[in-house]
């Protein structure tokens, strides 16, 4: 199918795109790292070096082509290396989730057939170790962090330097035979092998080529005009596909520069020193810094936090889409004096209206405090400053924005680490609609993107200009889509992988000869605009006993825009009314709590607390009514609703290691809650397993009240209207 | 069991090398007025290896380790410290020797940052005068580099990267306990002692911490003596351990022997008296 799309120039893998690199930017940088307090760089001709020797050692010990490297670790330089270090001699990288417990590993180890894995540290060694008991094809194993590993026995168990070490002296005799199997590497064969999540089973291993990656990489560089000036932030896990085009891809093929962070703690405060210019994250990443902001305005004085919403309402009202958004082109060229000056004056024009904002509020607050004593902030709402009345419409709009980026959005942005950024993307789960308002809002270009794994991520993108919280954008070049029948969406693209690595009939399942693959997702196209709506996944939108529409997803998605509501399960397939399980967010209630002096010792407390559920309630009433506007799902209208007294947790297998519920098990574990939501009780006693951090287990129980919510012209009558 | 205790160095089983005796307590006795806090007790701590010293509350532990480290000065006794007989010192230049300790409550300066406490651990690494201190030139500059690496290295040991630049005042007692621990480490001292490290800890707090220890004794081949309530911890970690009682020595030994030696039994779970 795609075959008659040529090879990009001569560079048809990525160890020839890291010789594309070394000399055209072999002296700047190509990876940063922060070790011992300071960002540690290596240029592109150095991780070059530094790739060729741990190729070299691999060979040294024995690496075949088309062996399978697994590698384990968090987001380092080194481990990036070991990715196409391995690709270099002719084999195929494998990265793997770190926090997996030893039985995924030990799946996708032994599915994989890896003769070599390279562990982070000695926590991945130790998992290893563990597996390699039941399997038996893991020959050599690498670490690259010595910490307490030294006891070992060190058999075959090699430290990533050592083996860096041999493979360099080896070079003369390996040059030839290494020289020969970059040059096999065409653009079809395997560049990377990804395990899928597993939302639905075991994970399958998505084997992608070098075609469908640097393919991929090429069209969504030149999408978005990434360049060589680009900084990123590699944090995501590296087993995940997006991480892969982000940090190797696309690195690769613009040559940009990709940041390692310390160790996950220090996340925020790395983000901050780099600044990324192209980000990616999670919704749940933008909602958890927009909840932390929020609570930290909340805790600010009476004028810093009147000045903030006066502006953040103001930029929330579109002005922030108008004159906000970073310029699309980016220049390396020296800036004329006319843009200079241009540029010094209206940076001038917003601190003087800064300044004067602050002290014109400053006085009335005085005023205000006075009359108002401790409730001020209640009655004190911020003003703009008198000198912009000087100008008429739109002009004062515009210097309103420039004095609102002095005061509110330009230092918000910096806190928050986004100050240079150009491009950003979010996708996996649908995004608040607050929530991207609010970084939109501040001049930040969020955009959404929908893939998949299988299609070496991006099916559809929005353009700049075209961004809506809704709609996950038009299908990305190179891409075409179509629905089905039945709602589904499938894809064709220079991205759709190669197969599911011995998995045939998984493989004749997803994708068909024609080479157009299932998303098992159901959408549409929009008709204003041509803007895809993903529904829901297509198998889980069901039927109700009376034949109604019933789109979980759909629901519960409403549900977690509210920053209570860390995740919600609604179910209804088959029956005669919808009910949901609600987790509240420890974070935004905890604060709630806080400053309500409502006492709690525990998540379970909180969770089964009266005033809790009423506030959860109201939440899931107003869910209702929106729902109810849509004619189609009005019968997904949530009558009764409980609290989980635990949170969904991957360690109990209550949710995918991407945070992604899974629904079968979730209503196996709790039957007894369920029957008890649709059997009319008013409350129920469940005890349930639970596995910690450590592997070991344990047992929490609780007896969960059951609410019923008020629902809006429907047919059931359960609840009074 | 065929490795010979007795022997000048041995190897354990799990592969470290345990050396000769570093510090060497002869018959001390500690006195406060009329209360005998230590009665004449003798034990030794060789090169590399985790001591441990137990006991019940109001035993003489801690004064047992304010001894070692020159806090308190024994009426009766001597302390032998690699080879020679240790004359009378002031703390500091017991510090100087190789020793670093930690704090059964805490003792860190509250309202400095992570870093700037654990390099106040590095602080008889510096020469620097006040002069060169104030116009930052010279030695200062250098030194303060090299330090700061140093306490860099620690940290990451200690993976506390994330709160480096916090004040320690807002940081939680776990925590707080792993950054006296990184302070006493910057030291790079050849003897650790450790009082109570693990004391209000919860379980995973304590896994994290018995690792640290391990860990330090392993890289770095820190010798090691601690004060611990937690037996399961002391069992776990140490190579000998020492018992102690109203002052007295009543166990002495590997942590199987202690386990089964009656005294202890009784010191710890009460003797019937019928």
């Amino acid at each position: 199918m795609a075959q008659e799309l040529a090879p990009a120039g001569a560079f048809a893998s990525i160890p020839a795109l890291l010789a594309r690199n070394v000399k055209e930017y072999g002296d700047r940088p190509a990876y940063r790292e922060k070790e011992f307090g300071i960002w540690q760089s290596w240029t592109w001709a150095e991780a070059a070096e530094e790739i060729q020797n741990l190729a070299m050692g691999l060979l040294a010990l024995g690496i075949n082509r088309g062996d399978h490297v697994a590698i384990i670790g968090r987001n380092r330089p080194a481990h990036y290396w070991a990715m196409v270090a391995a690709q270099k001699v002719g084999a195929v990288p494998v990265p793997l989730y770190q926090d997996a417990v030893v039985d995924e590993m030990e799946y996708v180890l032994e599915h994989c057939g890896a003769r070599f894995v390279v562990c982070g540290d000695q926590e991945q060694v130790d998992k290893v170790i563990e597996v390699q008991d039941k399997i038996h094809h893991i020959e050599h194993v690498l670490y690259y962090d010595k910490r307490g590993l030294r006891k070992y026995d060190h058999s075959h168990l090699h430290w990533y330097v050592d083996i860096q070490e041999e493979g360099r002296v080896a070079h003369a005799r390996l040059e030839d035979e290494m020289a020969a199997r970059e040059a096999e590497l065409d653009y079809d064969s395997t560049c990377v092998m990804l395990y899928t999540s597993g939302t639905t089973g075991r994970p399958k291993g998505v084997v992608l080529s070098n075609r469908n990656i640097i393919e991929s990489a090429k069209n969504s560089s030149e999408f978005d005009n990434l360049g060589v000036n680009e900084d990123i932030l590699a944090y995501l896990p590296m087993a995940w596909v997006g991480d892969f085009i982000f940090s190797l891809g696309q690195a690769m093929w613009t040559g940009f520069c990709v940041n390692c962070p310390e160790s996950a703690d220090t996340l925020m405060s790395d983000l901050r020193e780099i600044g990324p210019t192209y980000y990616f994250a999670p919704p749940r990443v933008f909602e958890t810094q927009l909840t932390n902001v929020m609570i930290r305005m909340e805790d600010s004085g009476d004028l810093k936090y009147a000045i903030f919403h006066h502006f953040m309402d103001f930029a929330k009202g579109g002005a922030g889409e108008k004159h906000g958004m970073p310029k699309r082109k980016v220049t390396t060229q020296k800036k004329t004096l006319e843009q200079k000056i241009r540029h010094g004056f209206n940076y001038a024009m917003g601190i003087g209206f800064a300044a004067e904002t602050i002290i014109e509020n400053g006085i009335r607050l005085a005023f205000a405090k006075l009359r108002h004593g401790k409730n001020v902030r209640k009655h004190f709402k911020a003003k703009d400053p008198i000198g912009l009345n000087l100008y008429g419409g739109a002009l004062k709009e515009y210097f309103k924005y420039r004095c609102g980026d002095v005061l509110v959005y330009g230092p918000l942005k910096d806190t928050l680490g986004f100050g240079r950024i150009r491009v950003g993307y979010t996708a996996g789960e649908a995004i608040g609609p607050e929530i991207f308002a609010f970084y939109r809002s501040m001049g930040i270009n969020l955009k959404q993107l929908y893939g998949q794994t299988e299609a070496t991520v991006f099916i559809t993108v929005q353009p700049d200009g075209e961004v809506r919280n809704d709609t996950v954008g038009v299908p990305a070049p190179g891409v075409e889509v179509r629905i089905e029948d039945n709602g589904e969406i499938f894809y064709r693209s220079p991205g759709t992988f190669v197969e599911y690595y011995n998995n045939p009939e998984s493989t004749a399942d997803t994708k068909d000869p024609e080479g157009w693959v299932a998303t098992g997702d159901a959408g549409f196209f929009d008709k204003k605009n041509g803007h895809l709506r993903i529904i829901d996944r297509a198998k889980d939108v069901g039927k109700m006993a009376d034949g109604r529409m019933f789109a979980p997803k759909y629901v519960e998605n409403k549900l977690k825009f509210y920053p209570d509501i860390l995740e919600a399960v609604v179910f209804g397939n088959d029956r005669n009314m919808c009910t949901a399980f609600i987790n509240i967010d420890l974070t935004a209630v905890g604060n709630w709590a806080e400053r309500n002096n409502v006492a709690y010792a525990s998540y379970q407390e909180l969770a089964g607390h009266p005033e809790v559920l009423s506030t959860i309630q109201e939440h899931v009433e107003t869910v209702n009514k929106s729902v109810a506007e849509d004619e189609m799902l009005s019968g997904c209208q949530i009558h009764r609703f409980l609290i989980l007294h635990k949170e969904l947790d991957a360690d109990d297998g209550e949710m995918t290691r991407t945070r992604k519920v899974r629904r079968k098990i979730v209503e196996e574990k709790y039957a007894p809650l369920i029957d008890a939501l649709y059997g009319g009780k008013s409350e129920q006693y469940i005890e349930t397993e639970v596995t910690y951090e450590d592997g070991r287990k344990g047992s929490i129980n609780a007896t969960l009240e059951i609410r019923d919510a008020v629902v809006v012209g429907n047919t059931q009558g359960m609840a009074a209207e | 069991m065929t490795t010979d205790m007795n022997a000048d160095s041995y190897v354990t089983e799990d592969g470290r090398t345990i050396g000769p005796v570093v510090m060497d307590l002869k018959n001390i006795t500690l006195r406060f007025g009329g209360v005998v806090a230590i009665k004449d007790i003798s034990f030794n701590i060789r090169e590399g290896e985790i001591r441990a010293i137990i006991g019940p509350n109001g035993a003489g532990k801690s004064s047992m380790l304010n001894v070692i480290s020159g806090f308190y000065k024994p009426q009766e006794g001597e302390v032998w410290f690699r080879g020679s007989k240790r004359p009378q010192m002031k703390p500091y230049q017991v510090a100087q020797q190789g020793l670093a300790r930690t704090f059964q409550n805490i003792a860190l300066f509250e309202g400095m940052t992570v870093l700037d406490n654990i390099m106040t651990g590095r602080l008889n690494k510096m020469n620097a005068n006040l002069f060169q201190q104030a116009i930052w030139k010279g030695k200062a500059e250098k030194e303060e580099l090299e330090n700061r690496e140093a306490c860099e290295k620690v940290i990451d040991f200690l993976e506390i990267q994330h709160i480096r630049k916090t004040p320690v005042g807002r940081l939680p007692y776990g925590l707080k306990k792993r950054v006296e621990l990184a302070r006493a480490l910057a030291a790079e001292p050849s003897l650790l002692l450790l009082d109570e490290p693990m004391a209000g800890m919860n379980v995973e707090e304590k896994e994290d911490m018995s690792r640290f220890i391990l860990d330090m004794n392993d890289e770095f081949g820190t010798t090691i003596a601690l004060i611990e309530h937690d037996m399961g911890v002391v069992m776990d970690l140490s190579d000998r351990v020492v018992v102690m009682d109203y002052g007295k020595k009543i166990g002495d030994g590997t942590p199987d022997e202690v386990r089964n030696n009656q005294d202890v039994i009784d010191a710890y779970l009460g003797v019937s008296h019928d």
